[in-house]
């Protein structure tokens, strides 16, 4: 299968983004002077990694990718020794991020990695349970001392103590070293993510393949459901919102709550009550670390978390009371979906005919079982928590560098590379220890107003789903059940380049996320601080969903997602709710309108648009 | 399935005869080992009926009543004589010995108690229906179809939409000829089968006036997943979809969840409905308006799946079902099954597995790893 020459696109530079590549690595860029890499360039299949980045990346932003490109590929190749893949190579066009994974080509290479894989992987999936733990506390130790880092202002005059306890060091010194260490725990933070994820993503992987060998007609949903946890922590987020609404009631102070959806209004009226003030007190327990969820994926410097959005967890809390004070259950029927996992479960063994096939499946579905709550909950602490302190810490920096005239706002911060930001505060540093003017006080603004407009023609364009030249067989396992690389999905993405008429899109095809077939209006909502305005039944319309959606899905009757597979928060909640879900439609919210009357197959993953 | 206990109602056991095995008996008292009294076909509609799956109602002429009704006329014995002397080898000769047998047989007068027996359950079978002279399908059910090896299949007549208690007599006679045709009579030979030993059972069961028909397999005949039920589907009677006349509607339905997890919507061009004039089956023009419309609710699939799933259960094996949605009944118990037969192409295949399946997880990832998943 041939998709079009990464060089040719690459050639066709969108007027006035000359030269954006300074924005990125250099080892991002696809290159035409060098032709050995030019040719492999060429000769490699590249696909658009959509499901991470539905936009362009910020120049900052850029460190995650920069930490998985590292992280996912040392675990694969130089550590677990997998023996047909290597890493996944990135390349960026247009700010938008594409990936390739490599493999091993020597057949004889592989068979000597097959020994060591063998060691090494079986080694934690032996031990996974007392390693998880492990990983636990380095990953909240991590996490702590992220919160501990001091971003220091500068001032005209040190402050006594650094005279009399004879530091020895400047606030300037510590800044350089500080913003150092936040980068670096950022990116330690995200070895820790890859130490377990491929191994698991690789069980869940295999386990499906072999369920569809037996049953080549099972939706993936299907599998998903058999592995996945039920006590997850992905929920908690969620159940202290619950907590918080019944507590609310218990003191009777859900009027206060309610009565409006402004944070800053309704704590000033609970801080006037007693009761106002316990119910607050256990806001706050819930806060750390629960409202460190991302309103968004947690990859982007733009999501932030609950504790920096309060009128999202206040929306969710209002939500639920008025739920309680219908009537109706608020609590998750675990133990009916809990049930109802094991009937499917049980009913797929018993169709299993011959004895070593269903030892295989026990086999499979145990290790599966596993590894599997690792795969759901790593998002939390990675994505979720981590993420939300380190942006804001990184505010922190841009507090100082505009304090300094090297930025006109805070958020400007993201226009600049990790690198180059540690460039820019070695020149306030030193400017300010001399008592001279930072020399970038005059480049950057000019620079940052430029890549602004440079970011926004990036997000106009549509970037293609896949370059370059496709492999006969993928082995890399992330490759597989992440983007869903198959026959089915190349074809699929050859064909929405097409789409160029949105306004005559009747149907849309995603992934079949969550059974059942639904008629309803349709709520378009490109960010969570939306669903205010959801209606009872409607069906929402997002480019993705996160745990701090939940409260959504009381009220919806559907889901519709651009991004994500049958593991996304959206496929994951709608099964629980037992309402139908279609996710990773690629440009649900680019063609669909808020009011638009839909139908939702969500076990076929088809989304009918009356016109 | 408490209406299909309703619509069937409660029937008073139909043969009364006083000693011996009945004339005439309902198909919910046959069952399994029914065989040699009903016949296959009408022991498997009473074995669905005992596991409480909706059949069109109906009865038999057991091989009891067949014996009678040769003996009361003394047609064993003539049909004895016509055999006598006949090669089996010489298809000439054997037309010719089935033509004089099957005149005598359909000219042969039933006696005045078979005659009113088989009557009687007729004029029962329209009270349960609630119509006068309730249309019929009039269909042999051997004894030997269904033995492995001596497939009948086909070889005997049926006759569709027979209305009023002549009609139906008739038609008997002429399913209790159509084990005397030339090919039957040569098959017995072959086999060595002796015709006094051979006898036939007649199955008269209410048509189902079908809206929608058509075929379900519990297990995809594509490629053997035993985890979906598959349903072909089309307006009017099952014959368009069984022939393949026409591109039915598909459905694949997930058997453990009953959910619909593919379906194609066909343009369907032609169904069969009956003429009301002539009272037979005849192909129609599907209406422009209906052609691309589903022909069956997404309801009546699931309904359906499910009772194809209890079907399976009861058999332990994968089914072949054909099935009706009755346009003269209200929905939610309109859906009737007309034939159930184990499926036979998948059931004799092992199961799709896995070449390298019985190790431990470990294994398994790495030589699937090493495999690699194929795409391009």
């Amino acid at each position: 299968m041939k998709f079009p020459n990464p060089h040719d696109i690459k050639a066709k530079a969108i007027p006035g983004t000359e030269g954006w590549e300074r924005m990125y690595p250099y080892q991002y860029q696809f290159v035409t002077d060098d032709p050995v890499r030019n040719q492999y360039e060429k000769d490699t299949f590249w696909f658009y990694d959509g499901l991470h980045y539905p936009e362009p990346l910020y120049p900052f932003d850029t460190i995650w990718d920069e930490a998985w490109y590292l992280a996912l590929s040392q675990f694969n190749n130089r550590i677990f020794m997998v023996p047909p893949v290597r890493g996944v190579d990135h390349r960026i066009i247009n700010g938008y991020v594409y990936i390739s994974p490599v493999p091993v080509k020597d057949p004889e290479e592989i068979g000597r990695r097959v020994p060591n894989f063998m060691e090494r992987a079986g080694f934690y999936y032996k031990n996974w349970d007392e390693l998880e733990a492990k990983w636990k506390v380095k990953m909240e130790a991590t996490i702590r001392e992220l919160e501990a880092i001091k971003i220091p202002r500068l001032a005209d005059m040190e402050d006594m103590s650094v005279v009399t306890d004879a530091i020895g060091e400047s606030k300037g010194y510590h800044l350089l070293k500080n913003y150092d260490d936040l980068i670096n725990l950022g990116i330690k933070c995200w070895q820790y993510h890859f130490e377990f994820l491929n191994l698991g993503y690789a069980a869940y992987v295999f386990f499906l393949d072999f369920v569809q060998k037996l049953f080549p007609s099972i939706p993936a949903q299907r599998v998903t459901q058999m592995i996945s946890g039920i006590d997850v922590i992905m929920y908690q987020p969620d159940e202290e919102l619950k907590k918080l609404a019944r507590k609310a009631l218990e003191l009777g102070v859900d009027s206060v709550v309610t009565f409006s959806k402004d944070w800053t209004q309704v704590e000033a009226a609970l801080k006037k009550l007693p009761k106002g003030v316990e119910w607050l007190t256990s806001l706050d327990l819930a806060r750390e670390p629960w409202f460190n969820i991302s309103t968004g994926t947690g990859w982007f410097h733009h999501d932030r978390s609950w504790n920096d959005q309060m009128n999202v967890p206040l929306s969710g809390i209002a939500t639920y009371i008025g739920k309680i004070k219908q009537g109706a259950s608020i609590d998750r029927p675990t133990a009916k979906v809990r049930a109802e996992r094991d009937r499917i479960t049980a009913e797929y063994r018993g169709l299993i005919e011959k004895e070593e096939d269903r030892k295989q499946f026990d086999e499979l579905l145990g290790c599966a079982k596993t590894v599997f709550p690792y795969v759901e909950n790593h998002l939390f602490y990675v994505e979720h928590w981590f993420h939300s302190v380190f942006w804001n810490k990184v505010r922190e920096v841009g507090v100082i560098m505009k304090e300094h005239g090297v930025i006109e706002d805070v958020e400007d911060i993201w226009l600049l590379r990790r690198d180059e930001i540690k460039s820019a505060l070695w020149d306030i540093v030193t400017a300010w220890a001399t008592g001279v003017t930072p020399r970038g006080t005059k480049t950057w603004p000019k620079e940052i107003v430029w890549r602004k407009g440079v970011m926004q023609k990036f997000k106009e364009w549509n970037a293609p789903p896949a370059i370059g030249t496709a492999p006969e067989v993928i082995q890399e396992p992330f490759t597989i059940v992440l983007w869903g690389v198959t026959n089915k999905s190349l074809a699929d993405w050859a064909a929405v380049q097409d789409v160029r008429d949105p306004a005559n899109v009747k149907e849309l095809k995603g992934f079949a996320g969550s059974p059942g077939i639904i008629e309803g209006k349709a709520r378009v909502c490109k960010t969570v601080s939306e669903v205010g305005e959801l209606l009872e039944g409607e069906i929402l319309v997002a480019p993705t969903t996160s745990p701090s959606w939940a409260p959504a899905f009381a009220k919806i009757g559907a889901c519709v997602t651009d991004v994500g597979g049958v593991m996304s928060h959206a496929a994951i909640v709608c099964r629980e709710y037992g309402m139908p879900a279609v996710v990773g439609t690629g440009h649900a919210t680019k063609i669909i309108r808020t009011g638009m009357m839909l139908r939702v197959d969500g076990s076929t993953g088809a989304v009918t648009i009356a016109r | 399935m408490a209406a299909a206990a309703a619509i069937i109602g409660n029937a008073p056991p139909a043969g009364e005869s006083q000693m011996g095995p009945p004339v005439v008996c309902w198909l919910e008292e046959c069952r399994k080992d029914s065989v040699p009294l009903v016949g296959g076909k009408c022991s498997s509609l009473g074995e669905l009926i005992g596991a409480g799956v909706r059949v069109p109602p109906g009865f038999a002429l057991t091989t009891e009543g067949y014996r009678r009704f040769l003996a009361d006329a003394g047609g064993a014995a003539e049909i004895q004589s016509l055999l006598r002397g006949v090669d089996a080898r010489d298809m000439g000769a054997l037309e010719t010995a089935s033509a004089s047998i099957r005149q005598a047989i359909e000219a042969l007068p039933f006696s005045m108690e078979l005659e009113d027996m088989i009557a009687e359950c007729y004029r029962k079978l329209s009270v349960r229906c609630c119509m006068p002279a309730v249309p019929v399908a009039v269909r042999s059910s051997a004894t030997a179809e269904d033995l492995p090896g001596a497939s009948f299949a086909g070889q005997q007549d049926t006759f569709l939409w027979i209305r009023g208690v002549d009609d139906v007599l008739d038609r008997v006679r002429r399913c209790i000829s159509s084990l005397f045709s030339a090919r039957a009579i040569a098959y017995r030979a072959n086999k060595g089968f002796d015709h006094d030993q051979v006898a036939i059972c007649v199955g008269v069961q209410k048509m189902a006036n079908s809206f929608t028909a058509g075929v379900m397999f519990t297990i995809h005949p594509a490629n053997g997943d035993r985890s979906v039920i598959v349903i072909d589907s089309n307006f009017g009677f099952g014959e368009s979809v069984v022939s393949g006349e026409v591109t039915p509607d598909h459905f694949v339905v997930n058997k453990i969840t009953l959910d619909i997890i593919d379906r194609t919507i066909s343009r369907k061009l032609v169904c069969y409905t009956v003429d009301p004039k002539t009272q037979k089956s005849q192909a129609v023009e599907v209406p422009f308006e209906r052609q691309e419309v589903q022909s069956l609710i997404d309801d009546e699939i699931t309904e359906l799946a499910w009772l194809g799933k209890q079907i399976e259960k009861h058999y332990g094996c994968p089914m072949d079902i054909e099935w009706a949605l009755d346009k003269d009944l209200p929905a939610g118990g309109n859906l009737f099954i007309l034939q159930a037969r184990p499926e036979t192409v998948w059931s004799r295949k092992i199961q799709p597995g896995s070449a390298h399946a019985g190790g431990s997880a470990m294994d398994y990832i790495l030589s699937s790893m090493l495999a690699g998943k194929k795409v391009g």
